[in-house]
C-alpha cells in the first residue's frame, strides 16, 4: 500500500487579502504514512491545512488528492473525497452531546456505518464513552480533542488532517492522543497529516516531516533525520521542549 | 482559652437597619430617575403653547412605593429566602416550602365556596350592594378562581411536569369546548354561551396560537440554524397577501392557497437566503431587518396590485373543507346544514382548530426534522460553520433550507391571518411584529417548542388580559387604560425572565442521538438528563 502519493501539494500560494501566507509550498503525503509539519507560530502551518480544504483557497498551485485535482472544489465536496479534519482549536459542537457530535461526523454516509464506527471510536477513546450524554462544551480539553478526532474518524477518512492535536493539553494526555494516532496508522493503515508545534513528539511519531518557516518549506526528511538535524534541534527542540 | 467578644462590638447592622438604609438609597435613586419623567409633564394648550404640569403627588407616591418595596424586600424577603435554605436543627429538614404553606386544604375549600357563591349570585350582586363594591367582588371572584386553579396545578405538579406536552395539547383541544360550556352554564343558554365565547376563542385562543406558530416557524431559523432573522414578518406578510390577492381575484379556495402561500413564502425565503449566505450574527440581522422593511414598503407603494396602505378587504372566509360554508347567505351555511342556531362563533371555533392544527403540524415537522440529517446539520451550523463544512455538510443548501422552511410556516400563518381578519394592510406587518416574535423565541428558550409556546401564552395572552382588567379603572380613575401599558409590562417581563432564566423558560435542549440510534434509549442513559 505505502508508496503511492495520496495528497500532493505543488507550488501552493495562499493570501489573506494582500498578505501572502504560503509562498509556493510543496508537500506530499503518501498512502499509509504519518507526515508531520512543524514550524513556529505564524509559519503558515494551519493556513496550509485550511488551504487543503479550500478555505482560504489557494491563489496558485495545485492540490491533488488520490489523483483528483481538488484545488477549486467547494469545501464540503473536498470533505466528501474522504479527507477528514480535526481543526485547530478542535471546533467541536459545544451545545450538542458527545453522541450528536459523533453523529455529525458520520453525515457523509448518512449514518450507514454509524453503530459500528461509534464502537470503534469508543474503543480508541474509552473516555468518550463515559461522557456519552454530556454536552461537548463541558468536556475537558483532552476529551474535546479526542472527540474532535473521533468525529473526524466517523467519516471513514482516507486521509486524516490533524491541526495541533497537542495544543494546551497535559503531557500525559498528549501521549494518549499520539498513541491513538500511531495505533490508527498501524492497525488500519490510516494516512495522517499532522501540524504540530510539539516538534519532538510529532517527529517521533511521523514517518516523514516538513519544517515550515514564513510560508516556505525549508527542510524535509524522515522523522529521525529531522530529529537529528542540528538546525531543527536548535530551532524547535532545545528551547525547552521535552 | 476562649476569646469572648462583647456583643456590642460584634454587632453588624440588623436587617431592619440595613433595609432602612437601602430603602433610603432606592428612594433617592427613584427620585433622581423620575423627577423629570413623572414629576413634570409637558403638553400643549389650545393655543399651541407649551404647558408644564407639575405632578409632585404622583412622584412622591412612586418614590415612596419604591422605598417601601425595597425596605420590605431587604428586611423580610431576603431573610425569608435565606431561611428557606437552612435545615431545622431538631428535625434536620428544610422548612416547608412557600407553595405547601400557601396552598392548604381549608383555604382551598373556602376559595371554592366563595367562587361558586359569587358565580351564582353574580347577577343580583350589583342590585344588593351597588355597582362599585360589586366590581370589587368580581375581582375577588377572579382571585378565588385563580387560587383554586393554582392549588389544583400545585397539587398535581409532578404529574403535570411529567406529562406537560400531552396535557398541553389536550388542554388546547378542549379549550373552546370548555369555554362554550362554562359560558353557556353562566348565561343559561347555549346561544349566549356561543356569543360569549367569541372573545375567549378569538382574542385569546386564535391570537395566541398565531404567535405560537410564527414563533415556532422562526425557531427553525433562529433557534435551530442560529441565523438571526429580524425580518420574519416579511414572510408572514407574503403569506397573507398571497391568500388575499389570489383569493379575492381568482376566488381560489383557502385549501389550495394555503400550500401556495407557504410555497410563495418559502420561495422568498430562498431569495433572501442567497444574498445573506456569507453573513452571520449582527450583519445578517441588519440585512434581514432591511428585507422585512422592503417587503412592507413594496406593499405600501405597489398600489396597482396591493391597493397600498388601504389594504385588501373582502378576503373570502375559509370553508369547512368545501362541504359547509360560514357565510350566512350561502345555501350551505353551517347552521342551515346542521339545523342549529345561527352564530358567528362557529367560524371562530373552526378557525381555532385550524390554527391549532397548523401549529401542531409545525411542531411535528420541527421535531421530525431535528432527527433527520438536515435538522442535525442546522444545529451543527448554529454551533460551528467551519467545522460543519469540513465534515462535508453543504452549508449553502443547509442555510437555504432553514430559511425556506421557516419562511414556509410564516407563509402558512400569514394566509391563516388573512382568512381570519378578512382584511390585510401593510400596517399589520411592521418591524414591531418581527421583534415580538423574536422576543417570544428568545424568552421561551431558543430551540425549545414547549418553552416558546409558554412564552407566547404569557406574552400575547398577558397583553390581551390587560384589556380585561376593568376593575383597575376603579382604582386609577376612568381615564386609566391598562392596555396602554402592555409594552411596558412586556419589557419588564422580558427583563425579569432574562435575569431569572438567561437561557429562556426552557434552556436545555433534548439530545437527538443515542448510543444505538435505531433502538430505544436504555435506562442507563436516561439518567443523565434525557428524561
Amino acid at each position: 500500500m505505502a508508496g503511492t502519493t495520496l495528497l500532493d501539494i505543488k507550488g501552493v500560494q495562499t493570501y489573506y487579502g494582500n498578505i501572502r501566507a504560503l509562498n509556493g509550498v510543496d508537500v506530499s503525503v503518501n498512502q499509509g504514512e504519518i507526515v508531520a509539519l512543524i514550524g513556529a507560530n505564524g509559519a503558515g502551518k494551519s493556513t496550509l491545512m485550511m488551504t487543503i480544504f479550500g478555505a482560504p483557497r489557494a491563489r496558485s498551485g495545485t492540490i491533488t488528492f488520490a489523483g483528483t485535482d481538488i484545488t477549486q472544489m467547494p469545501t464540503h465536496e473536498i470533505a466528501r473525497m474522504r479527507i477528514a479534519q480535526s481543526p485547530e482549536g478542535r471546533r467541536i459542537f459545544p451545545r450538542m452531546t458527545v453522541m450528536e457530535n459523533l453523529q455529525m461526523g458520520a453525515s457523509l454516509d448518512n449514518l450507514k456505518h454509524y453503530d459500528e464506527d461509534v464502537e470503534k471510536v469508543f474503543t480508541l477513546f474509552p473516555r468518550l464513552k463515559e461522557r456519552i450524554a454530556q454536552r461537548g462544551g463541558t468536556l475537558s480539553g483532552g476529551e474535546q480533542q479526542m472527540l474532535s478526532i473521533g468525529r473526524a474518524l466517523m467519516a471513514r477518512p482516507k486521509l486524516l488532517l490533524l491541526d495541533e492535536p497537542s495544543l494546551g493539553l497535559a503531557p500525559l494526555i498528549v501521549k494518549q492522543i499520539f498513541d491513538a494516532i500511531r495505533e490508527l496508522n498501524r492497525t488500519q493503515g490510516l494516512t495522517v497529516f499532522l501540524v504540530e508545534q510539539n516538534a519532538f513528539g510529532a517527529l517521533k511519531l511521523a514517518t516523514r516531516g516538513y519544517v515550515m518557516v514564513n510560508g516556505n518549506v525549508t527542510m524535509s526528511g524522515t522523522g529521525k533525520e529531522l530529529l537529528a538535524n542540528p538546525e531543527v534541534r536548535a530551532a524547535y527542540l532545545e528551547g525547552g521542549h521535552h | 482559652m476562649a476569646v469572648t467578644v462583647s456583643p456590642e462590638r460584634d454587632s453588624v447592622a440588623t436587617p431592619i437597619q440595613r433595609a432602612l438604609k437601602e430603602a433610603f438609597y432606592a428612594g433617592a435613586i427613584a427620585l433622581g430617575l423620575f423627577v423629570l419623567f413623572i414629576g413634570l409633564k409637558t403638553g400643549q394648550n389650545i393655543s399651541n403653547e407649551l404647558v408644564l404640569t407639575e405632578r409632585w403627588g404622583l412622584l412622591a407616591a412612586v418614590v415612596i412605593a419604591t422605598a417601601v418595596g425595597r425596605f420590605l424586600y431587604v428586611a423580610y424577603g431576603q431573610p425569608f429566602m435565606a431561611n428557606q435554605k437552612i435545615t431545622d436543627v431538631a428535625t434536620g429538614l428544610l422548612p416547608a416550602s412557600v407553595g405547601s404553606r400557601f396552598f392548604q386544604l381549608p383555604a382551598f375549600i373556602l376559595a371554592v365556596v366563595a367562587a361558586v357563591l359569587l358565580f351564582v349570585l353574580s347577577n343580583s350582586l350589583a342590585g344588593w350592594v351597588g355597582a362599585e363594591p360589586a366590581g370589587y367582588l368580581q375581582f375577588l371572584r377572579a382571585l378565588a378562581v385563580i387560587y383554586v386553579l393554582a392549588s389544583v396545578i400545585y397539587y398535581f405538579r409532578a404529574f403535570i411536569h411529567a406529562n406537560f406536552t400531552k396535557l398541553g395539547v389536550a388542554a388546547l383541544v378542549l379549550y373552546p369546548i370548555l369555554v362554550v360550556a362554562v359560558l353557556s352554564l353562566n348565561a343559561w343558554s347555549i346561544v349566549g354561551g356561543l356569543q360569549g365565547s367569541l372573545k375567549w376563542v378569538d382574542n385569546f385562543g386564535i391570537q395566541i396560537l398565531i404567535y405560537v406558530m410564527l414563533a415556532w416557524g422562526l425557531n427553525i431559523v433562529v433557534g435551530l440554524a442560529g441565523l438571526l432573522d429580524l425580518g420574519y414578518v416579511a414572510f408572514y406578510a407574503i403569506g397573507a397577501y398571497s391568500y388575499a390577492l389570489l383569493g379575492t381575484h381568482f376566488g381560489l379556495s383557502f385549501w389550495i392557497l394555503l400550500p401556495a402561500a407557504g410555497m410563495m413564502a418559502a420561495f422568498w425565503g430562498v431569495m433572501l437566503g442567497f444574498p445573506v449566505l456569507r453573513l452571520r450574527g449582527d450583519y445578517l440581522a441588519i440585512v434581514t431587518l432591511a428585507f422585512g422593511e422592503i417587503i412592507r414598503l413594496v406593499l405600501i407603494n405597489w398600489r396597482e396590485v396591493t391597493n397600498g396602505s388601504s389594504g385588501i378587504s373582502g378576503i373570502p372566509k375559509v370553508s369547512f373543507f368545501g362541504l359547509m360554508s360560514f357565510n350566512v347567505s350561502d345555501p350551505n351555511y353551517i347552521a342551515k346544514v346542521l339545523g342549529i342556531a345561527q352564530s358567528g362563533a362557529y367560524y371562530k371555533i373552526f378557525l381555532y382548530y385550524l390554527i391549532l392544527g397548523l401549529c401542531l403540524l409545525t411542531a411535528f415537522v420541527t421535531i421530525r426534522l431535528r432527527r433527520l440529517p438536515v435538522g442535525r446539520a442546522w444545529e451543527a451550523l448554529r454551533e460551528d460553520e467551519i467545522a460543519c463544512r469540513s465534515l462535508g455538510i453543504n452549508t449553502t443548501t443547509t442555510k437555504l433550507t432553514a430559511f425556506a422552511t421557516g419562511a414556509m410556516f410564516g407563509g402558512f400563518a400569514g394566509s391563516f391571518f388573512a382568512a381570519r381578519q378578512g382584511f390585510v394592510s401593510p400596517e399589520s406587518f411592521v418591524f414591531l411584529e418581527s421583534a415580538i416574535i423574536l422576543a417570544i423565541v428568545v424568552l421561551g428558550g431558543m430551540g425549545s417548542l414547549v418553552g416558546i409556546a409558554v412564552a407566547a401564552i404569557v406574552m400575547i395572552g398577558g397583553t390581551e388580559a390587560l384589556r380585561e382588567l376593568d376593575f383597575l379603572k376603579q382604582i386609577f380613575g376612568p381615564d386609566f387604560t391598562p392596555e396602554l401599558y402592555r409594552m411596558l409590562l412586556f419589557g419588564m417581563a422580558m427583563v425579569i425572565v432574562m435575569l431569572w432564566k438567561p437561557r429562556g423558560f426552557v434552556g436545555s435542549r433534548e439530545p437527538t442521538a443515542f448510543l444505538k440510534i435505531r433502538r430505544a434509549v436504555s435506562g442507563s442513559f436516561t439518567k443523565e438528563g434525557h428524561g
